[in-house]
């Protein structure tokens, strides 16, 4: 099994308005094609793991190491990089730019990373959309189309570099319970068919039990990791 | 690496969803520009026609002999008083002769020096004109009438009749227009003229003088140089002035103090003899610069304003397109586009309305006694002007969108995620 993700002895403090020790020695791998998903209670910490994850946050001690290369202490402009190219993200609150159509929105980290021509990232766009079952949309503006249709397209746009890791912060939290069965088929399929890694913060007991690996924390701490156990 | 077509692509779709905002913004440009333009080009052609009013009959260089008490008194030469203390009372100027002495050629050297486009001779005198029993005193000027109008452009201040009719006309005159209103004359009539304690002589009018200065055209009147000088009854050597015309003003200072010590004669150039229009451009130009300065700087604040309103909406964008891989250069750039298309629409436009309304006022009558010559409001339409606008509109704009743009970059997209 190959190392997607591997985090050594993660610690973080917040430092306002009183210092507080959130993140104590969490260490854990992703493997690839694995379904992972991280457990606990509000304040426990997990979305802050999660942003610690994604680059976005730098402000930590410890490793993180992603395909096998450091990227702790790397510069910014580095780390915009690699969340561009082997990182797709979705959130709980869909976050589509309203102004740009659906296609455009999907478009947009292709277009940044600009190894393929524009032809070429449509044509992609398209077929992640149609996979998804929303290639209808494309030429809908972002902010005309429905809560559970904007997961999708998120969805669709973490997919467009062919990323090797998904990030996911409570991606069915704003979701009914038809849309959340949705979302979770869809990245059940991704990890089966496409074998994609994925980690999904998630509050939702029934979406984590039906993951590969389950991480509990709790107080900052991860108290379980299923595949440990096995 | 900048992929600047996605740049642009993203900034120009933020301010089409916000026309309304964007054109508010581009119109302070744009009003900021145009009326800069407005101003300059009115103000400067206000400037050059001002100074063409008094410079471009203005010789670069004047020479004459000057009237003034010697330099040098007999008694400081007489060798049994050098060591005393003398003080001569009243001392009145020396005899000279009015006329420069060998004029012709120390014209002629002039002329075969490069920097000289030309230099000209007149003969200045005090006459009287007679009406009956009434006798005006005035001046007669005897000109080339032709060598004149190339260089001095008197042929801009002859209002009616022509140079070529004064050459063409042995006794011809021509009449300042305030003494031909004073003597009821008109072209073709005679007037007599006389130097003082001289015999009268007919001249026939041939045209009008009219300078815009009523005080000169009072009493100023031109003839032939030939003419004038058989009034005085002087040979044909007899000439009072050289005026010199110069290819470049600058040159002015350094010639006239070469010919002063050469020649032994006075010679003033333009700058000292009109240092007070010199200042007054100066200072017209300072408003004109000063208000215009002023105009951007608001369109300025405008953009400023409106960037800060946009970034404040746009927090989620901003904190998406970090999220996806954009660096903060990358949505700074985002920004700052916006920004620079803004100035650069709201620029143009303006350079487009400033041209307009130059062009309208361009158009637009002028009329008056004092200068024959303008018949519509002067407007100098420097493309200079029009470079400076544009450069300033964009830097104004860059400097608005800087620190905006700046706050952009630094904005922490977890802060924005972890709000909702």
């Amino acid at each position: 099994m190959i190392t997607v993700l591997e985090a050594k002895n993660i610690n973080k403090y917040f430092k306002k308005p009183v210092l507080f020790h959130v993140l104590k020695d969490i260490s854990f791998k992703i493997e690839e094609g694995e379904f992972t998903s991280i457990m606990g209670k509000s304040g426990c910490g997990k979305s802050t793991l999660l942003y610690i994850l994604s680059t976005m946050d730098t402000d930590y001690e410890g490793e993180l190491i992603l395909n096998d290369k450091l990227i702790t202490n790397r510069s910014r402009d580095y780390l915009s990089y690699i969340r561009n190219k082997y990182i797709g993200f979705v959130f709980q609150f869909h976050y589509l730019l309203a102004d740009f159509t659906v296609l455009e929105n999907v478009m947009l980290p292709a277009k940044k990373l600009a190894i393929k021509s524009l032809q070429e990232i449509e044509f992609d766009a398209y077929e992640k959309l149609r996979t998804l079952n929303i290639g209808h949309l494309a030429k809908k503006q972002a902010s005309c189309i429905s809560g559970g249709e904007k997961q999708r397209v998120a969805i669709a746009r973490a997919l467009i570099n062919n990323p090797t890791l998904i990030m996911g912060d409570e991606p069915t939290g704003n979701l009914d319970s038809y849309n959340s069965e949705n979302v979770f088929d869809i990245f059940k399929r991704l990890s089966l068919e496409e074998g994609l890694s994925l980690l999904v913060v998630t509050h939702d007991k029934d979406f984590a039990n039906r993951t590969d690996n389950i991480i509990m924390m709790e107080d900052g701490r991860i108290v379980t990791n299923s595949r440990q156990m096995i | 690496m900048t992929n600047w077509a996605l740049i642009l692509s993203i900034g120009k779709t933020h301010l089409l969803t916000k026309i309304k905002q964007t054109s508010i913004a581009a119109l302070g440009v744009t009003f900021g520009i145009g009326s800069y333009i407005t101003l300059v080009c009115f103000m400067t052609g206000l400037n050059a026609m001002l100074d063409n009013l008094i410079l471009n009959q203005t010789p670069h260089i004047h020479i004459y002999n000057e009237i003034e008490p010697s330099q040098e008194q007999p008694i400081d030469m007489y060798y049994e008083v050098k060591n005393s203390f003398n003080i001569v009372h009243s001392i009145k100027p020396k005899l000279s002769q009015k006329n420069i002495h060998n004029a012709l050629p120390i014209i002629h050297y002039l002329n075969a020096n490069e920097h000289v486009k030309g230099a000209i001779p007149q003969i200045k005198s005090q006459i009287f004109y007679i009406a009956g029993s009434i006798e005006m005193g005035g001046n007669l000027t005897g000109i080339n009438p032709i060598e004149e109008v190339r260089l001095f452009n008197i042929g801009d201040y002859i209002v009616k009749g022509s140079a070529e009719a004064l050459k063409n006309t042995d006794n011809g005159i021509l009449l300042g227009i305030g003494i031909a209103k004073k003597m009821s004359l008109k072209i073709g009539d005679r007037v007599q003229v006389s130097p003082i304690g001289g015999d009268v002589f007919p001249l026939k009018i041939v045209g009008f003088y009219q300078s815009g200065i009523s005080d000169v055209d009072a009493i100023q009147s031109f003839a032939n140089i030939k003419t004038v000088q058989r009034i005085l009854g002087r040979p044909n050597n007899y000439l009072t002035d050289i005026n010199v015309k110069l290819y470049d003003i600058e040159h002015a200072i350094p010639l006239s103090k070469t010919i002063q010590r050469q020649f032994n004669l006075e010679a003033v150039d333009i700058k000292t003899a009109n240092a007070q229009f010199e200042t007054g451009t100066a200072i017209r130009n300072l408003i004109t610069y000063a208000v215009s300065i002023t105009l951007l700087i608001v369109a300025g604040f405008g953009i400023y304003n409106i960037l800060n309103m946009l970034i404040y909406e746009k927090m989620n964008d901003i904190a998406i397109l970090k999220a996806i891989g954009f660096s903060g250069r990358d949505v700074q750039f985002v920004f700052m586009s916006q920004a620079m298309i803004i100035g650069f629409v709201g620029g143009i436009i303006g350079l487009i309305i400033g041209f307009g309304l130059v062009s309208l006022i361009d158009t637009i009558p002028f009329k008056t006694e004092a200068l024959p010559t303008i018949e519509t409001y002067p407007i100098n339409m420097n493309p200079l002007f029009f470079i400076i606008g544009f450069s300033f509109a964009m830097l104004s704009t860059f400097l608005a969108g800087y620190m905006p743009s700046k706050r952009a970059r630094k904005i922490d997209p977890i802060k924005i995620i972890r709000g909702q």
